[in-house]
């Protein structure tokens, strides 16, 4: 599992990658919270998600509750399949702002 | 309702493949011991796949399987021995669901003292919180889910059973 973490325009893009599991959920936790902290809008890209379990669901779930809490944009974008059916199972697909591609995020700021 | 004994199973000179058990009349697909440890989880995932790919499950059933273990192991690990962290062992048992292998059994065993299961819940969906969705994940994707009682020498008995074919729902 690997994040990437990146400046687009005037978003942080971070692109996890891999899967995220128990073992490595805390760190998608922590450097998703990190990227928040300039008060910049995050966009997280699950395309190259193979697998997520329910610690990196709650890892997301937390980094969306810190970013509403300090009116901060986060969005989901191109999330992988093996993600989406995660989060339709756990019901969340409704809960995130979840945009087809990074690029259609960035447009969805740029209004 | 009883089969007639496997005829195969009394040979001792060609042992069959998938050694049946009389009790259950499942075929056991594998067998895994490792640690309570979070990095075993990805050994756990992959044996799990596979298993379920040569019982004839499709990928996607698969995966769903696989998302189901995962979450009730990672309980082992996060809480059954949250008294001596990673300490202990978890067995993964795969088989075949009896009486005609219709879906697959996956029995996770652990080492550690009893869990109250009346605390092992799911998690309220208007609830966004972190916690509780692993069990919610387990049950979503499994027809079957909970503690059983374990075998001697076992702290706990998760079973879950996942059905190849689901009754169809009215309307």
């Amino acid at each position: 599992m690997t994040v990437d973490i990146a400046a687009r325009g005037p978003a942080t893009v971070a692109a996890l990658s891999g899967e995220v599991d128990l073992e490595c959920s805390p760190a998608v936790r922590r450097a998703l919270l990190d990227a928040l902290r300039d008060g910049r809008p995050v966009i997280v890209d699950l395309s190259l998600v193979s697998y997520i379990d329910s610690s990196g669901i709650a890892s997301l779930v937390e980094a969306y509750q810190a970013a509403r809490k300090q009116g901060t944009a986060l969005m989901l974008a191109a999330v992988s399949p093996a993600a989406l059916r995660v989060m339709q199972l756990a019901r969340l697909d409704r809960v995130f702002n979840i945009r087809p591609t990074v690029d259609d995020a960035l447009a969805v700021l740029a209004q | 309702m009883s089969r007639p004994a496997d005829p195969a199973a009394a040979a001792p000179a060609a042992p069959p493949a998938r050694a049946r058990t009389a009790a259950t009349d499942s075929a056991l697909l594998a067998r895994l011991r490792v640690p309570a440890r979070p990095p075993s989880l990805r050994i756990v995932r992959r044996t799990v796949r596979e298993a379920a790919l040569v019982a004839g499950a499709d990928a996607a059933w698969a995966d769903d399987l696989m998302l189901a273990v995962d979450e009730a192991c990672q309980n082992v690990v996060r809480h059954a021995y949250a008294a001596a962290p990673e300490t202990g062992d978890m067995v993964i048992v795969v088989r075949t669901h009896p009486p005609s292998d219709d879906g697959v059994t996956v029995d996770i065993l652990d080492f550690a003292p009893a869990v109250d299961p009346t605390r092992v819940r799911g998690r309220d969906l208007d609830d966004v919180r972190p916690g509780g969705l692993g069990v919610h994940l387990i049950h979503a994707v499994c027809e079957e889910a909970g503690f059983q009682p374990p075998p001697d020498g076992a702290g706990n008995l998760f079973r879950l059973v996942k059905h190849f074919a689901k009754p169809p729902v009215d309307g």
